[in-house]
């Protein structure tokens, strides 16, 4: 098994060269390896929202060396970071963030239009996602006319639409009741045994990190504990 | 390819999300668009009015007459000017007539150009009485062309003939009006038939040799009854001359043939009679067609026309402006959209062409009911005017370019602002 991520001695500043700059990531390293099911579990303020940034490609580290499937961040050009999330990260946020007023069906499609994808292979594989997180029935429907379990359903199909190298979840349950809570994670369990799928869950809580095989623990912008969680 | 056809879909999702602020956007197009077409087919329909009665007119008259000639204006030491005082009596002698030898000159000169001459002289109104019939008729003689330039129809007989011309005969063409009031209308009775009018207390017989169809004036309406209707009576040119005692005329008409410039026909006119004139001290030729007054009028309306669009382009840029408001609102608005796009892997020209279609179709629905709009009120205001007119395709489809060309240009502004979004900030944004 490869290495999917690759982190080494990151460091994130803010406000470069003015009087109040502000050192996030203190120079973390670590590695994800593919077909892992890890967390990185920190108290707001950790700097661990800065961290997921920064593996999501969403912005670049200050210093330090970042390898994601074994493309080399620093060295892609800006344009070319939008080509990388598309095919290497799939998303999944908090609060969903499904585009409102189209359909499930047309969101789950949307990365692989942005891939340039053709448009039978775009409705197949978006059908097949959400048959897969049990949806398969709601492809029509537009996201405020989903509950935020079904919501957060339609997301994760969105996240796997180009078959990246990771899954970024970034406080997935949040914002759903325990229940529905539990149905997502059970997902993501079933995700990552069926089909061998890289996820990375982001999350203050302890309790959903235990169900992971690693647990990365993030406190003042430095790595503080890393080990093994209940579900390796 | 497919981007843009499913950011057209997505635009048109979003306007329909949004009707009445859609609607509202589009105001600004609509009106400006829809009077830009409005004006132009009222500004065709004009145009098509001044050409139709010009055309009524004689189009390819020209009209060659005296006119008194004016001194350079005269400034005094205060600056102020003493408008153009006129030289000599003002009104014409026999000595500065236009005599028909100086108007075969001109024809022998322009045979090409000149299709025939129409000359005429007024012997005055009177009154035509037999028993207890009677005609009211204005006396006019006439040269052999003025039927053809005033495009008299007969009725029955036909114009004089040459003898009639020659010999100064008194002989005459009279209307059908005047058949009815004298000859209860028959006209074979009228022709060879003598009347006898008084014009200048003097008695004159003429005899009847045609009858031509009386036109109502196509300006304003008679409240006269037919009874008292006064119509032309024609008669020869040189026989109203006699009885004038005059040889020359204070103005006369040329048809010139199809084909003829006439505005610089005139000029060419103007030129030929200059030395005739040089020792005139009051007098001079001066010749204009109702052609280049038709050009002197259509060129004022397509001036009104332009300024009338100009204002309405002004409108259609506030309109433009408004568009680029609306977006700009709807970029915060969607400010977290753009966030999650940008993490699916939109890259910012996928954002940039996001927001301009959107704006472009924006543009262009404004732009097609603006179409509409305009094509209603212009046929509308045409009929109005009773000249029907119709925006030109070519007009449509310029208008059209032209909102989309303003959706592009007024959408590229916020569709950059969106595309240039930090995607870290954007989907943050609460």
């Amino acid at each position: 098994m490869g290495t999917i991520i690759q982190l080494d001695n990151i460091i994130k500043r803010f406000y470069i060269g003015e009087p109040n700059e502000l050192q996030i990531l203190n120079g973390i390293s670590l590695s994800v390896e593919e077909g892992e099911f890890v967390s990185i579990v920190g108290a707001s303020g950790s700097g661990k929202s800065t961290l997921m940034n920064v593996i999501g490609i969403l912005d670049r580290p200050t210093e330090g060396n970042y390898i994601l499937d074994g493309v080399d961040i620093n060295a892609a050009k800006d344009y070319e970071l939008s080509k990388i999330r598309n095919e290497k990260i799939g998303f999944v946020f908090q609060t969903y963030n499904l585009i409102s007023k189209t359909t499930a069906l047309k969101n789950v499609e949307l990365p692989m239009l942005y891939a340039g994808k053709k448009k039978k292979e775009r409705i197949e594989r978006s059908k097949e996602l959400l048959d897969l997180v049990g949806i398969g029935e709601r492809l029509k429907h537009k996201p405020e006319e989903l509950s935020g379990g079904q919501k957060q359903r339609v997301a994760i199909a969105r996240a796997m639409a180009n078959n990246p190298a990771i899954i970024l979840a970034d406080e997935p349950t949040g914002a759903l009741d325990s229940q529905t809570g539990r149905m997502v994670m059970d997902l993501f369990h079933k995700l990552n045994k069926e089909q061998g799928k890289t996820i990375v869950l982001i999350t203050h809580s302890n309790e959903l990190a235990e169900e992971t095989q690693r647990i990365i623990t993030i406190k003042d912008g430095n790595v503080i504990e890393e080990r093994k969680g209940m579900g390796a | 390819m497919t981007l843009i056809y499913e950011n057209i879909l997505l635009a048109v999702n979003s306007l329909l999300a949004n009707k009445m602020r859609a609607l509202l956007t589009m105001l600004g197009i609509i009106i400006g668009i829809g009077s830009v077409i409005a004006i132009m087919t009222v500004g065709d329909s004009l145009t098509n009015s001044v050409s139709s009665s010009m055309e009524s007119m004689g189009a390819n008259n020209i009209t060659v007459g005296l006119q008194q000639k004016t001194e350079k204006e005269e400034v005094n030491e205060s600056g102020a000017v003493f408008g153009s005082s006129k030289k000599g009596s003002g009104l014409a002698q026999e000595k500065d007539y236009i005599t028909t030898q100086m108007i075969e000159k001109l024809c022998e000169t322009y045979p090409d150009s000149i299709e025939v001459i129409s000359a005429s002289e007024t012997v005055g109104a009177g009154q035509s009485k037999t028993g207890n019939k009677s005609a009211n008729t204005q006396v006019i003689g006439v040269s052999a062309g003025y039927f053809v330039a005033n495009d008299i129809t007969f009725l029955k007989g036909g114009a004089f003939s040459k003898r009639d011309f020659e010999g100064a005969k008194k002989v005459a063409i009279v209307s059908d009006k005047f058949v009815d009031n004298m000859f209860d209308g028959n006209l074979e009775d009228a022709i060879g038939n003598e009347v006898e009018v008084k014009t200048n207390d003097k008695y004159i017989t003429y005899t009847i040799v045609g009858v031509y169809k009386y036109e109502e004036a196509s300006f304003g309406f008679s409240t006269m009854s037919d009874k008292d209707i006064t119509t032309s009576m024609y008669i020869p040119l040189k026989t109203a001359m006699n009885i004038n005692h005059t040889t020359g005329f204070s103005q006369f008409s040329v048809v010139t043939k199809t084909g003829v410039d006439s505005v610089s026909f005139v000029n060419q006119i103007e030129r030929f009679y200059e030395p005739f004139y040089r020792n005139n001290n009051d007098f001079e030729i001066s010749a204009f067609s109702m052609e280049s007054l038709v050009s002197t009028m259509m060129d004022m309306l397509s001036t009104i026309t332009v300024a009338i669009s100009v204002i309405a382009g002004i409108a259609l840029l506030v309109g433009g402006i408004g568009v680029m408001n609306i977006m700009l609102v709807s970029i915060t608005e969607r400010t977290r959209e753009i966030g999650t796009r940008k993490a699916l892997g939109a890259t910012n020209g996928s954002i940039r062409l996001q927001f301009i279609v959107e704006a472009v179709i924006i543009c262009m629905i404004g732009g097609i009911l603006g179409i509409v709009l305009g094509v209603i009120l212009g046929n509308v205001a045409a009929t109005l005017l009773g000249y029907p007119a119709s925006a030109s395709a070519s007009s449509i489809l310029a208008s059209l370019t032209f909102s989309m060309t303003i959706g592009v240009f007024f959408g590229y502004y916020p569709a950059n602002k969106a595309a240039k979004m930090n995607p870290i900030e954007a989907l943050r944004y609460e």
